[in-house]
């Protein structure tokens, strides 16, 4: 009786996968397409959610429209154009490089040059120390 | 003692920017139409369906396009300040009824009076996505060439009038 009510409860998790319930496209390319559009597009009203997780109702509209594009056979990018327009680059989430969101792109890459400088610098200066001053040191405090 | 300086000027570079970054809301989200041509649309009307509201409504003259709902807490919360504004007749209030039931919003407008001049009812959310709508109350300022002078997200308070809409009405109207 336990097992079987354990079974039962194993199964619970997959009631919660089922967001997205709408019927799926007929052809396969246009719906690979779709899921991979709805995943990069935030959900404004949950921001940490793409409109493919989540069951806002703003989500299933933006889905919804996303789906009438693509049937109207509309690129990717004439997608993305569509929402940026409407809800700013904020909306995706890789935003497209320009001239806003060129800091957003550019600073990881930078900072990680600043910090791989310091790292650099400092294992250099360490190993051009002699060793008997380093111990002393190290002694001495 | 000249080692510390680097981290420590880099700490007090960052302390004022981390503050600034708390103050802000990251729901308040910039709308990609201010100073842009507002979108246009065509609705059927909430209170008559037979007729349509349409942006052309209110062409060539300052209008507040009011984003508004009956399941919106915020709507509430602003109604009694739209109705004061309509009441002053300083700039038509046009509404577009966002996503909900004709007969819940009709009872709305009955029970707590009518600010707008005249309500579209987008029932799909359609022309909400058109205008970037992600969450009512939101309030567009439209000018009487039919550009964004400003947006405003969340409930619409005298406060907020005075210092984001007043000014940007003031020079044209």
């Amino acid at each position: 009786m336990k097992t079987a009510w354990l079974a039962v409860l194993l199964l619970v998790p997959y009631v919660a996968v089922a967001i997205d319930t709408d019927k799926a496209f007929e052809d396969p390319e246009l719906q690979a397409r779709y899921e991979e559009i709805t995943a990069e597009v935030r959900c404004l009203k949950c921001q940490n959610q793409s409109i493919k997780d989540s069951n806002a109702f703003l989500a299933s509209d933006l889905r919804r429209e996303i789906r009438r594009l693509l049937e109207e056979g509309k690129t990717n990018d004439e997608i993305y154009d569509f929402l940026v327009a409407r809800y700013g680059e904020f909306a995706l989430y890789r935003p497209r490089m320009s001239g806003k969101t060129l800091v957003l792109w550019i600073a990881p890459i930078l900072l990680l040059l600043v910090g791989g400088g310091v790292i650099v610098n400092v294992i250099r200066r360490r190993m051009s120390m002699p060793i008997e001053d380093d111990l002393q040191e190290s002694t001495n405090t | 003692m000249s080692r510390f300086l680097l981290p420590l000027a880099a700490f007090f570079i960052l302390i004022p920017i981390f503050i600034v970054g708390l103050t802000k809301d990251p729901r308040q989200l910039p709308s990609p139409f201010i100073d842009e041509l507002a979108p246009s649309f065509t609705l059927p009307s909430l209170t008559d369906p037979e007729k349509t509201v349409s942006s052309g409504d209110y062409a060539g003259q300052y209008a507040l396009v009011n984003v508004w709902a009956t399941w919106c807490v915020g709507c509430r919360q602003e109604h009694e300040f739209l109705m004061e504004l309509s009441r002053s007749q300083s700039v038509p209030i046009y509404g577009i009824n966002w996503r909900d039931g004709r007969s819940e919003a009709l009872r709305w407008l009955q029970a707590l009076g009518d600010p707008y001049v005249a309500s579209g009812f987008d029932e799909d959310g359609r022309v909400g996505i058109d205008w970037g709508v992600y969450g009512a109350p939101e309030t567009f300022l439209v000018s009487a060439d039919g550009i964004v002078l400003h947006k405003h997200l969340g409930p619409l308070d005298a406060t907020a009038w005075e210092r984001d809409f007043v000014p940007k009405i003031g020079g044209g109207s």
